[in-house]
């Protein structure tokens, strides 16, 4: 069984801690860059380098629901270890993964991105962020959207990912066809 | 809609092969509402999704939108979610509590939760008309009738016709099996569900369910991607997490599937025998073993654990997998879109570890991620197409045909791939589509 540590659960974003001087211009920059290069990877395909942004204890959880605070022991849509990722991975990459067999394709945008928690001894953050996700598949496009939170761990090369989380906000309704790759 | 006639319903099913139309016509599909999903018992919910009075759940049966809530009495309502006034849905949303009354928002009729009425405005209004306050005209419908067994709600359309028990016939097994392995004897709904459209007949579904053979081709790369990361990480952890068999299994050959059984009744139901480990030996299992056995006794505990189902499917409306806990409904919504309402359960009295295997199942495969059903729902999509098309009139049903045993009207397959569970579909439905009315 997967365990992860519960996340936080969510508050409000605290404006006043997200002003200027409270965060250093280069870490939410670093951070932003991290975002954008992650939802690149996605949008490209490449799903192992998608997969070592992901600390080696890193987890991928999409709740079911947006009261949630942990995957531990409840319903998810994505809740994704490593190992798991590497499952979904290889899945889509076999040559007879039938449903990979039409153009398909993402596009993300990943914005207003607040560092909600900056740790200056270790270098990790915390941080909300919102996207648009527009996928095509087969003469159709879905649109999906929603929140995403990071637990960012200071490596020795950059960040990489303790937890995310992804709150869609049509994530409880009606799937018109299901999600194959990470959102 | 007076088209097909009882001889041309019956021409479209043959032994062995069925007419493309019985998938792909429109009329067809109009006539399946009225002869079949008209008049059969459709799963509701579970009682346990509404605990307190004025606890709401929304579902469609047939083409009807309802409400199942739960009365002041404590019993389970299924109402029309029309208000008797001037038609408005009464309840907007999926689920919620009613708080003191079912509320109009239009003109504020109120309505006990049992749907007789409880308020209505402006009532100097009616003095001196035909209304009656307190009449039907007054009071929400209610389905025609509704039935519960072990906790699982149904309700029909059809003011007449089998009781619930008489309709589900052995398909009763799978409520059986389902609360029997719990040690408190009743399950809880997890009250999480997952929808997923289908763009194809609903028939395809139930069809795929029993069709021992596709696993192996359609989710050949889930099985071989989970094989491959269930040993490496076996290697080096020395085992490997439970979940990753729900994949990984797509791997047997078909030689292993060949030696399952379907068994199949009559009005359709039928039953998937074999597949998972049926008694594991782990700590977890054991534990919850001699759970089970402190409270049924021995005898007992080993006759419930040692059934042998993997799934149950009750015609045309659910698909039950009693030992992970799942539930499938099947909602038709057009002769080419299928709502699947996907759920699971939680045994009462059982360890929080034997939880974690049937919420391990539904993330993995009958979560929104599926990497299972993915490859299915695609098949079904391909499968409605293709049948809308002139390249052929007839669907084989062949393999194995008449190599099943047959004794007072279940057959029971020798070889799990023989496609004897959809030609037993068939009958039913031809018996269905051809009563009188």
């Amino acid at each position: 069984m997967l365990t992860v540590p519960a996340p936080a659960p969510l508050t409000a974003p605290h404006a006043a801690s997200a002003c200027a001087g409270s965060v250093p211009l280069e870490v939410q920059r670093a951070v932003e860059q991290f975002l954008y290069r992650q939802a690149e990877l996605l949008d490209t395909k490449q799903w192992q380098g998608y997969i070592d942004l992901f600390a080696p204890e890193g987890v991928y959880w999409m709740p079911a629901h947006p009261h949630q605070t942990s995957g531990d022991g409840e319903p998810s849509i994505f809740f994704e270890d490593r190992n798991l990722m590497t499952i979904r991975m290889k899945r889509i990459l076999h040559p007879r993964a039938w449903s990979q067999k039409t153009q398909w394709g993402t596009s993300h945008v990943v914005s207003n991105v607040v560092v909600e928690s900056h740790d200056a001894k270790t270098g990790n953050v915390v941080c909300r962020s919102r996207f648009h996700m527009l996928e095509f598949r087969r003469d159709t496009s879905r649109h999906f959207a929603g929140s995403y939170v990071h637990r960012l761990v200071q490596s020795g090369d950059g960040y990489r990912i303790g937890l995310q989380r992804v709150d869609m906000v049509n994530g409880e309704g009606l799937y018109e066809y299901v999600l194959q790759a990470w959102v | 809609m007076a088209r097909y006639g009882i001889n041309e319903l019956r021409k479209m099913v043959e032994p062995d092969r069925v007419h493309r139309s019985t998938y792909s016509d429109p009329d067809i599909f109009e006539l399946e509402m009225e002869r079949i999903f008209n008049r059969v018992w459709t799963y509701v919910g579970h009682e346990s999704q509404v605990k307190k009075p004025g606890d709401y759940w929304t579902v469609t049966i047939g083409r009807q939108p309802m409400i199942m809530i739960r009365g002041e009495d404590g019993e389970v309502h299924v109402l029309y979610n029309r208000c008797p006034h001037r038609g408005n849905l009464l309840i907007g949303d999926r689920s919620g509590n009613a708080d003191k009354s079912v509320i109009c928002s239009y003109h504020a009729w109120q309505f006990n939760f049992d749907g007789s009425p409880k308020a209505i405005p402006l009532a100097k209004g009616y003095e001196g008309t035909k209304l009656d306050p307190a009449g039907a005209a007054c009071t929400i419908k209610p389905a025609p009738r509704t039935a519960s067994y072990r906790g699982f709600v149904f309700a029909s359309l059809a003011a007449s016709g089998p009781s619930l028990l008489e309709w589900l016939g052995p398909a009763k097994v799978a409520f059986d099996q389902i609360c029997d392995r719990a040690p408190d004897g009743e399950v809880e709904v997890v009250p999480t569900c997952f929808r997923v459209l289908q763009r194809s007949n609903w028939k395809f579904f139930l069809e795929n369910q029993l069709d021992v053979a596709h696993a192996v081709v359609t989710h050949e790369s889930t099985g071989r991607a989970a094989a491959e990361v269930e040993e490496e990480v076996r290697a080096r952890n020395g085992s490997a997490p439970i979940d990753y068999h729900f994949l990984s299994g797509f791997t047997m050959p078909l030689g292993t599937w060949d030696k399952m059984t379907t068994v199949n009744y009559p009005a359709g139901h039928s039953v998937l025998e074999g597949y998972m480990s049926l008694r594991p030996q782990d700590p977890i299992s054991l534990d919850y073993e001699a759970i089970m056995k402190s409270r049924y006794g021995e005898k007992r505990t080993n006759e419930i654990l040692d059934t042998n189902i993997h799934h149950v499917i009750c015609y045309p409306v659910l698909s039950i997998q009693p030992p992970l806990q799942q539930l499938r409904a099947i909602r038709p919504l057009a002769v080419d879109q299928t709502l699947t309402e996907l759920w699971h359960f939680r045994l009462k009295g059982a360890p929080e570890a034997i939880y974690r295997r049937a919420l391990g199942y539904f993330n993995l495969v009958n979560s929104p991620s599926t990497m299972v059903n993915a490859d299915d729902l695609w098949n079904f999509r391909k499968q409605h197409e293709g049948l809308c098309s002139d390249g052929g009139e007839w669907v084989s049903l062949h393999r194995y045909a008449g190599q099943d045993d047959e004794a007072n009207g279940v057959i029971r397959t020798r070889i799990g791939t023989s496609e004897a569970p959809l030609r037993n579909y068939f009958k039913a439905w031809v018996d269905y589509m051809t009563a009188g009315n």
